[in-house]
Order: structure tokens, then sequence, then C-alpha cells
């Protein structure tokens, strides 16, 4: 069976429990279906190929030493997959060592991101969204998001007060929530 | 249950994992006990991993799977757990029948073969010791991702020579020496892990055989710690915070 194959008709859970048992085919399914989401947060956040590759395959050989790792009952494969990636590629670009115990990130997000379709329209959504978004809380989100820069660094860089940096943040994650709300 | 007020900015800096000093702490500690703000801090990260999808369009190299798919293939098979699984599972049977002899023995009050049934025991739970030790040693030195550093002395011949396999993931580490000094009484080699920032952390107090020869196996590490060179000092037997110079090996990372 290829990965293909395995993509069309297999659940996150089926490819998981494959993934536990050791099933190699298993993992070239998830790297199919995920790779891609992996890849680009990493490489937005580094601004190199190498190094996103780097996180890529950090992110899956982690998974696949231990599948344990993520626990299906706590949010979905990928968006846990995207935060994941996205913190080792701050802790790359940062130069310091992994913050976060990958085994404590609870992810709780709709929609799923497993169908080619669904990634689509999602990705479509969150375009929007930000685009119609003000310029400065857009900038301040992005800024935190793909730079990892503190609210103390990024009011340093914008010269607008800390208050008004963590407030464009946290409501520019709530309109992407509300977003998908609707 | 409905987020706190006062936290609900911290909890999106947190999300994204840029919240620092005092305030981190005090939300980690409010989040301790508040169920409320707990889900709230996942579902933002969830609004995060949408962020994610912003980025998206670029895909990985075809290369990149290939060298997925060749390091999932080199790691050791999966089928070897059920392997150490059964290990395992005799332990029981181990004792269980170990309990039965020794049932047998009280009945026909057998001293002797109490004894023997205490020296089984006992040579039993050594070799589980030995069991464990030898596959956590095995799995070290034959990681993927070992950092495996030579470290040579710096000047005079015959030389001493210094073997360090370090893991970070699991702050294994595993240091094997050979042509050491010896050294005076009260003294002893302390090996230090360089990391990428901050001060040599200690990494073992030895002292070297009549041969020269000695081993660290696995001292205690903090976590995580990304190494990139090892280094070894003489200092007093109990150990030092920090180096005393001159360091007399050192080697950094290949």
């Amino acid at each position: 069976m290829s990965g293909a194959e395995l993509q069309g008709d297999r659940t996150d859970a089926a490819v998981l429990s494959a993934i536990r048992s050791g099933d190699e085919k298993g993992m070239a399914a998830l790297y199919d279906r995920y790779s891609a989401v992996v890849y680009s947060v990493a490489l937005r956040v580094l601004g190199d190929t190498g190094a996103a590759e780097d996180v890529l395959q950090e992110v899956f050989m982690q998974l696949w030493r231990n599948p344990g790792l993520f626990d299906s009952s706590r949010g979905s494969l990928g968006p846990w997959l995207a935060v994941i990636a996205r913190h080792r590629a701050i802790d790359g670009l940062r130069k310091r060592r992994p913050e976060t115990d990958i085994a404590d990130v609870v992810v709780s997000v709709e929609p799923d991101m497993a169908g080619d379709a669904e990634r689509a329209r999602a990705m479509e959504k969150v375009r929007g969204t930000l685009g119609s978004m003000p310029s400065p809380q857009r900038q301040a989100l992005e800024m935190a998001y793909f730079e990892g820069l503190s609210h103390s660094e990024i009011s340093a860089k914008t010269g607008e007060p800390l208050g008004t940096i963590k407030t464009r943040i946290r409501s520019g994650l709530l309109a992407l929530r509300k977003a998908f709300a609707t | 249950m409905s987020v706190h007020e006062q936290f609900a900015e911290d909890l999106a800096l947190q999300a994204l994992g840029t919240l620092e000093g005092e305030e981190r702490v005090a939300l980690e500690k409010h989040l301790e006990g508040c169920a409320g703000c707990r889900r709230e801090l996942e579902q933002l990260r969830g609004d995060m991993a949408l962020m994610a999808l912003s980025a998206a369009g670029p895909v990985p190299p075809r290369r990149a799977r290939q060298r997925l798919m060749e390091a999932v293939a080199r790691e050791p098979k999966r089928a070897a757990v059920p392997a150490r699984r059964g290990w395992w599972t005799l332990v029981p049977w181990v004792a269980a029948a170990a309990l039965a002899v020794g049932f047998v023995a009280v009945w026909v009050e057998n001293s002797e073969l109490q004894r023997r049934i205490a020296g089984l025991q006992r040579q039993s739970v050594l070799q589980q010791a030995e069991l464990l030790l030898d596959r956590s040693v095995v799995s070290t030195l034959t990681a993927s991702d070992a950092l495996r550093v030579t470290l040579v002395a710096a000047k005079t011949p015959p030389q001493p020579q210094g073997k360090a396999i370090y893991v970070r993931d699991r702050s294994s580490l595993i240091f094997l020496a050979s042509n050491l000094q010896a050294l005076p009484a009260q003294k002893a080699y302390e090996l230090w892990l360089i990391p990428t920032s901050g001060a040599p952390i200690p990494a073992g107090v030895f002292k070297p055989d009549p041969h020269g020869s000695a081993t660290v196996i696995n001292p205690p590490l903090p976590p995580g710690v990304q190494a990139k060179a090892f280094a070894i000092t003489v200092e007093p037997e109990g150990g030092s915070a920090a180096p005393t110079l001159p360091i007399v090996m050192f080697g950094a990372g290949e």
C-alpha cells in the first residue's frame, strides 16, 4: 500500500496505531499528510531550507521514537504537529535548548487538518482573517508567532506600549478562533 | 468555567511561549489550580496552530522524505519492544517460583534451602540491575543521534585519551578514558559538560584505576542541555561546582 492510499483511507488514529506497532508505511503516510504543514511553518520561522528540513526531521523522528507523546484524546494531530514544529523552529532561531516539553502540549482546535481540502479551506480562511486585521495587529501577531519575540521585544521594536502589544496579540488569536467558529 | 480576566492576555503569550519572568511564574502557578484557564490555554494553542496555515505553501524537497524514512529504518525495530517486554514478563514468574520454593523451604524447615533462595533472589536483583544498565549503555552507544566526542591531552605523550558519548534528548552520557595519570590523594578528575551557552556543568568525579582507565556512566545532568564540548580538570575528591584551571583534557563535538 502506498503512502497516498494510506492517506486517503486511514484516519490519523489508524496511522498512529500503525506507527505504534512499528509500521514504517504508517510513518510514510503521516509524513505525506503533514510534512508540508511542519516544513512550511519551520521555513517561515527560520528562513533557511536546510534548517527547516532539520526541524521536519526532528519532529517526525520524535513521534516515531515515541508515538505516545501525542495523546489523541487531548487534541488533533495536525495542529499539534504545527505547534511543536513552530516551538522547535523558534528554539532553533533563538539558539536555545528546547523550552517546551512536547508531552505537555495540548492543542484544542477545529478544523481537522488531515485532508488536503480541509487544509486548503482553512488556509484560505486564516489568510483572509489575517488580511482583514489592522496592520499593527497583524504585525504584532506575526512577530510573536514567526519570530518568537516577547511582548517586551515587540514593544521595543515598534515603540508601542506593552499593554497594547499584549492586547493586539490576544485579540488577533481570538479573531482567528472566531473565523472558524462561524 | 471562565477565564480569569487578569490572566487573559498572559495566556495568549504563554501559548506562544513568549511569556517571561515573574508574569510567567505567576501564570503557571495560577494554571495549576484553574481548569478554566488551562482550557483557554489549550484553545489559544489551537488558535496559534491556525497561524501555521498562513505560512503554508512550500513543500519539503523529496530528499527530506527519503532522509526521514532512512532514519526510521535505522532506528532499532519496534519488534524489539516485545522482546524486552518478554524479559520483564519473566520477572513475576521468577519471583513466583522463588516464593513457591521459599514456601516449601519454610514448610520443611530447611534453613539451608532458605539461604539459597535468598542468594538467588539477591542474584536476580543484581542481574536485573545489570541488564537495565547494559541496555541503557548499549542504547546510548548505538543511538544514531549520539554526540561522539574524542578528548585528547593538550600536550605530553604518551597521551591520555577520553571518549565521551552524549545523547542530549536523554541526558545520557558515557565517558571512557585511558592512560590517565595517577593523582595525589584527595584529588580526583572531574568531567565537565560545556554547554553551547552558560557555565560548565559537572558531569562526574572519577579516579583512574591502576592502569589509568576510568569510566563515567550517566552522571546526573540537567535535561536537554546542548553540549559543544567536554573537558576534564583536577579537583578535590568531592568535586567542585566550577572547574579549577588548568583544563587537562578537552574535546569539542565532531
